[in-house]
């Protein structure tokens, strides 16, 4: 199995003698990870590293003496201890391993031809390693309906299972999903739902890859490939930030399998459905392959490379610097950052370049001292979670911060708008009214508040938190996140300054976009250079590009309002879809109207690719190659594996391409080379040359203390309208975004768009769920069904972002610190 | 509802009934009866308790050496020492999940004398510091279930159980459970996974030992009824008076569960070790003799899970440590007695189908082995039997339980007896007990294996004709 002994620090070194050979290992780690580390392989099919051991296959059984006499014992379940001699081939043990294997082949159906796991089957490999040649068994073999389909994503063939509780075990220990569980009993013991309850869990994914037989197959991969026709190389997932690792398989120059490494810092082998199936979007049928650009008829025609880049070179050459803007580029590589960076600022000399399209939190956040996730997960610490749900947006992280307050007694104070689903392993709450969350960050740093509370939130919820972070055993670590929409991005950084008065704080920043890191970091945002130097600070890029701007540029949101003022000549969309995903709809739509050229780079039509000028067709995860920061800062290697469609191109080479034409002498042309000439320029990404990131299979941390923290003017505290419901807009991990949405599996399993409220406002609406509702904002409404919920306070009202069939980013207004609407019976 | 005196308890004038001796008291139940009958008064064990300190009450026990009376035999008092001090709260939980095939005593106590029960359970909480009762009861034993849920709402109306328990300031919640009928949740730990709501599976000891980590990870101790139920005679008549009885290393009485081809099935309480099976089948307080005047072919000494024995083993005392070495066990107490006209092969093929059945599914030897040693006899005795079915039998088995198998010596062949207890691949015993009849049959009587292999005319032709004929 691919699985490997989690990595330990031998700190209490004990000897135990191993097949007669005398090795030291640590106290108390498990014997069959001992023996692995120190070449004494023992088989195994229940045990995973990651999960409590149970010793229920028996196929680990060895023989140890403590001295007591050999017996045989399953190494998965034992301590190591001083003096313990242990044997793993003796005969007792072979004979013991070779009928475990007999009793598990008993009732196997064999079909190994037209199984997807054969090849690459634990059973299957310990049979030919350990087991009988032939069968004893002549009876009839269990039979079930074969396969069953336990979710949309996961079937279920009964007759493979061999009932190793590793699946059952993952749902209920891993992600508190405990959807599945052996029924019945004896050899009549099956995995199963319960009727009618699917398996519906955002980690199903994990059950397959973990799955020591085929006995669970996943819909995206199932009959697709034999594993010994499966290329493989490891990567790092970029769907969120969290950058868990992974390994990308394709056959025949076709993307059909994501598999989870075990990163010790930061995934532990795990991965979230989302991450896990959405690369079904680059074998979609939407994608972009050739340049189109706006034709005389106003349509978009195909044309050849040269011709859309002279189109775009053109675009941004004949343009005054200032009235040119880039937005997008945090779904890249670092080196794409880099390279589009270095055109925008370093060869047109404009400063309005944004990786984000202001539904993120500003690069202000990573000047926040920082720390890792292993840093947040502590045993023992304590961790203000202020962001969106983890589940929803980060779910590996989720899974981290779940672990960590369940098993390594890890404080977990939430402050966010609504509950969410690391609720229920927190030790205090508040929700704070949007927009006021500063307030309620003062009062937690203060240890008090005011009799009648602040922002919405009780005197005793807020003492209770804050008692909570006064008894922390160590600094507080905070995980810092944009939980709302609707909220202005200034409120969080209002509510940081605040919480940096905790002695010690450090902040891991919950960006959510796959590269926001790495891509504020090599350059992308207003007043930024790589490295994370400022424009009006020396940061030596003078000397390595032909020009550095002056002035500092606009963010995504000032971009939009300069290009709808008619200020923006040359608009670049890398990646970007304000149209969708800016946080006021109106304001994207007067700024792309107006903008004189539009120049999308993208693998997909999105609806602001559709109002281009000129679309250049972009390669996607899996097709480039570079590297990428996660939210903590850690730059790992993301690795090409299949060839991008049609003429589709990486988005550093287009740079590269149009620096060129615009006479820049620019010498790096390789992604090698734009990496190292960003290192080279940054002595905060020193370690991570191309070379030292070869060489790191977990990446490499960047320099986190961070420094020169502005979180900027205050946003002012909104009113309070007592006739309104203040807007939470939150998203799912299910959405209709460009992804999910164009994978064939994944499309369609969004939920249901609802408007959340809470218990209180309910009665006095007399609603109750499913009751359709008007949300009233001052730019538009929508009517939906009420989802009545004791996690939504009172006052609040909830709905999420790119749903099917409903569209709440309309209600927004820039110029907002929160959003308030009116919600009544339709 | 009234008792007829069916169940007939042994005693004679020179041993006491320390358990049973209520049995045929009607009424018995209630606890007025309970106060005013039997070998002690009522609640006068606990207020003896009560007035000691804990571990003056358990250092009682631990002298009385009360072995355990589930199966394992283990000291209780010595048990009660392994809670690790300054670990709260503690719990314990009565065993009431009396299913071993052949096992029928605890039922009779929880029915008869529920009261004695809750007294004892009440004496092992004060004597490790316990404030909850656990007390789970067999799914399938309703008279049982509402006997005690009676008896315990009276004694909480009399201020014997709840807060401050006869004015002091010992306070107990017993907690009723009842089972959803699995035989392996008889297994102490797979009851403490069933009580926490989980499905009846063992865990693993170590580092399971529900006395370190048990309900809830807490420090647990569980015992059985009739074990408990021996602790309210212990603490009124004290230590001496229940070492007289039995012998030096298991003093006091035994139920005995008896059942198979003996003129006088039963519950019979007898001392232990100065009984031998030979008292217990023919000796007219008990057994009264092999029915029809028959020959004892075999019989098992202690529930479903022990090896045979044989009509050489008769005059071996109710003991557990001459069983043990004689290559059984006295187990549960439970004693099944099979007369000359029993097919090994058929009693075989219905033990195994019981654990086959009950097997929980969790260790791969167990879950899969039973079935396979069920599906093989069951072959065997349709008459699909090949030579080879023997050895694989046996070999199915050892991967199970690596042998040599606990089994009882046969002199006529010079083979020796292999001592209790057997190995195993497993986490629990209950896939290595499917061997006990499988070794002890094959080895005693291979030729009626062999015969049914072989033979035509033991081919059971009934089957072939009892189908759908008339279509």
């Amino acid at each position: 199995m691919s699985e490997r002994p989690r990595p330990i620090e031998v700190t209490d070194p004990v000897t135990i003698t191993v097949d007669g050979r005398q090795v030291e290992v640590q106290r108390g780690e498990l014997l069959i990870d001992a023996c692995e580390r120190n070449d004494a392989y023992i088989p195994r099919f229940c045990y995973h590293p990651r999960m409590e051991p149970v010793g229920m296959c028996r196929m680990c059984l060895v023989e140890v003496d403590t001295g007591r006499g050999p017996a045989l014992q399953p190494s998965c379940m034992i301590p190591t201890a001083p003096d313990m001699v242990v044997e793993t081939t003796s005969e007792r043990v072979t004979k013991a391993q070779d009928g475990v294997l007999e009793f598990l082949l008993a009732n196997h159906p064999l079909d190994c031809p037209v199984c997807d796991k054969g090849g690459e089957c634990p059973l299957q490999d310990q049979t030919m390693a350990y087991g009988p040649g032939e069968s004893r068994w002549v009876e009839e073999k269990r039979h079930y309906e074969k396969p069953i389909e336990i979710s949309p994503l996961v079937l279920l063939d009964r007759e493979r299972c061999i009932l190793c509780d590793r699946c059952t075990r993952f749902a209920s220990e891993v992600t508190d999903d405990p959807l599945i569980h052996f029924i019945n009993r004896g050899s009549n013991t099956e995995v199963n739902t319960f009727p009618g309850d699917p398996f519906s869990s955002y980690f199903s994914g994990n059950t397959v890859q973990i799955c020591p037989v085929g006995a669970l197959t996943a819909t995206p991969y199932r009959f697709r490939a034999r594993p010994w026709d499966l290329e493989r190389t490891e990567s790092t997932c970029t769907v969120c930030s969290v950058g868990c690792r992974v390994t990308l398989e394709s056959s025949r120059d076709r993307m059909l399998r994501i598999n989870g490494v075990d990163a010790d810092p930061v995934n532990w082998s795990w991965l979230c459905d989302a991450g896990r199936f959405a690369f079904e979007a680059t074998n979609s049928e939407d994608r972009l392959t050739e340049p189109l650009r706006r034709g005389a008829d106003g349509s978009l025609e195909p044309v050849r490379w040269s011709e859309a880049l002279a189109a775009v070179a053109d675009a941004l050459g004949s343009a005054d610097p200032s009235s040119v803007a880039v937005l997008g580029g945090s779904r890249s590589t670092d080196e794409s950052a880099y390279a589009w960076a270095a055109l925008a600022k370093g060869v047109v000399g404009t400063d309005h370049v944004d990786a984000q399209l202001g539904d993120g939190l500003p690069a202000a956040v990573f000047d926040l001292p920082g720390a890792t996730i292993d840093e947040v997960c502590r045993p023992g610490g304590t961790v203000l979670y202020v962001g969106p749900d983890p589940k929803e947006e980060l779910p590996v992280l989720f899974l981290r911060l779940k672990h960590a307050a369940q098993r390594d007694r890890v404080r977990i104070v939430e402050v966010t708008p609504t509950s969410t689903s690391l609720t229920p392993y927190s030790a205090a709450g508040v929700r704070p009214r949007p927009g006021e969350l500063a307030a309620v960050a003062e009062a937690l740093v203060a240890g008090d508040a005011p009799a009648d509370g602040v922002a919405g939130v009780s005197a005793d919820d807020l003492r209770a938190a804050a008692a909570v972070l006064g008894a922390a055993d160590g600094p507080v670590t905070v995980v810092l996140g944009r939980a709302n929409l609707a909220e202005s991005p200034q409120v969080v950084l209002d509510a940081a300054a605040a919480l940096s008065a905790l002695p010690g704080v450090r902040f891991l920043p919950a960006v959510r976009r796959g590269n926001v890191r790495g891509a504020v970091t090599a350059g992308m945002a207003p007043g930024r250079l790589p490295g994370g130097g400022r424009l009006d600070g020396d940061a030596g890029w003078s000397g390595v590009w032909s020009t550095v701007p002056t002035e500092v540029g606009a963010d995504a949101m000032g971009i939009l309002a300069a290009a709808a003022d008619g200020a923006i000549s040359t608009l670049v969309l890398l990646g970007a879809d304000p149209l969708r995903d800016a946080p006021d709809r109106a304001l994207a739509e007067r700024a792309l109207d107006r903008v004189g050229t539009i120049v999308a780079i993208d693998s997909f039509p999105t609806p602001s690719v559709l109002r281009a000028d000129v679309v250049l067709p972009a390669a996607m995860l899996g097709e480039v190659d570079g590297s990428t920061t996660n939210l903590e800062g850690r730059v790992s290697r993301v690795r090409p594996k299949v060839t991008p469609p049609g003429t589709a191109r990486a988005d550093w080479a287009v740079a590269v391409e149009l620096a060129r034409r615009l006479g820049a002498t620019w010498s790096a042309t390789s992604v090698e080379a734009l990496r190292d000439e960003l290192v080279a320029g940054s002595p905060r990404l020193a370690g991570t040359t191309w070379a030292e990131l070869e060489a790191a299979d977990d990446g490499v941390l960047v320099d986190l203390t961070g420094g020169g923290f502005d979180p900027g003017t205050p946003a002012p505290v909104p009113q309070v309208d007592s006739y309104s419901l203040r807007l939470v807009l939150s998203r799912e991990l299910y959405d209709e975004g460009e992804l999910l949405g164009r994978s064939e599996s994944m499309a369609g399993l969004s939920r249901t768009p609802t408007v959340g409220i809470s218990v209180g406002d309910a009665e006095r609406l007399g609603v109750e769920d499913g009751t359709p509702l008007v949300v009233r904002g001052e730019r538009g409404s929508s009517t939906l069904p009420a989802r009545v919920s004791a996690g939504i306070p009172r006052g609040t009202a909830h709905l999420v972002h790119r749903l099917e069939g409903s569209d709440p980013i309309t209600l927004l207004s820039a110029d907002e610190v929160a959003c308030d609407v009116r919600v009544e019976l339709a | 509802m009234s008792d007829a005196p069916a169940e007939r308890t042994g005693g004679s004038g020179d041993t006491p009934l320390i358990v049973s001796s209520r049995f045929d008291v009607p009424e018995a139940h209630t606890l007025d009866v309970y106060r005013n009958s039997g070998s002690f008064p009522g609640y006068a064990g606990l207020a003896a308790a009560l007035d000691r300190t804990p571990d003056e009450v358990r250092e009682t026990v631990a002298s009385a050496t009360l072995l355990g009376r589930g199966g394992a035999g283990f000291p209780a008092g010595v048990k009660w020492g392994f809670c690790p001090p300054g670990v709260w709260p503690r719990y314990v939980v009565v065993n009431g999940d009396e299913s071993e095939p052949g096992t029928f005593k605890d039922r009779l106590l929880m029915e008869r004398d529920p009261h004695q029960l809750i007294e004892g359970a009440l004496v092992a909480a004060y004597a490790i510091g316990a404030a909850q009762v656990f007390l789970y009861v067999r799914g399938e034993m309703p008279h049982a279930q509402e006997r005690i849920a009676g008896a315990l709402n009276e004694a909480l109306a009399a201020g014997l159980v709840g807060r401050n328990i006869m004015g002091t300031d010992f306070s107990v919640d017993v907690v009723l459970h009842w089972g959803a009928g699995a035989y392996i949740v008889g297994e102490e730990t797979a009851l403490i996974e069933s009580l926490e709501g989980n499905r009846g599976m063992p865990r693993l000891k170590p580092p399971f030992f529900p006395a370190a980590k048990g309900l809830y990870m807490q420090p647990t101790i569980v015992n059985n009824v009739e074990t408990l139920s021996n602790l309210p005679w212990i603490l009124h008549h004290g230590v001496d008076a229940y070492r007289a009885v039995g012998t030096e290393t298991s003093p006091g009485t035994r139920l005995i569960a008896l059942s198979g081809h003996v003129r006088r099935p039963g519950v019979y309480e007898v001392p232990q070790g100065t009984t031998t099976f030979r008292d217990l089948f023919h000796d007219d307080r008990y057994g009264g003799g092999i029915r029809d005047g028959n020959e004892l072919k075999m019989f098992i000494p202690g529930g479903a899970s022990a090896p045979w024995f044989f009509p050489e083993q008769i005059d071996l005392p109710l003991e557990a440590k001459p069983v043990g070495a004689a290559g059984s066990m006295l187990g549960s107490g439970a004693v099944v007695v099979m007369d000359e006209t029993t097919d090994a092969v058929e009693a075989c093929y219905s033990l195994v189908r019981f654990f086959a059945r009950e097997s929980c599914g969790k260790c791969t030897p167990c879950r899969e082995g039973t079935t396979w040693e069920e599906k093989i006899l069951e072959r065997i005795l349709e008459g699909h039997g090949r030579p080879s079915d023997i050895d694989l039998l046996l070999d199915v088995a050892d991967n199970i339980s690596p042998g040599p198998y606990p089994v009882a010596a046969d002199p006529e062949h010079g083979l020796e007896a292999v001592p209790f207890p057997p190995k195993q691949t497993t986490i629990c015993p209950l896939g290595p007990s499917s061997v006990a009849p499988i070794t002890s049959a094959i080895r005693r009587f291979r030729n009626e294996f062999e015969a049914r292999i072989t033979r035509r005319d033991l081919i059971p032709v009934a089957a072939a004709g009892s189908g759908g004929d008339g279509v």
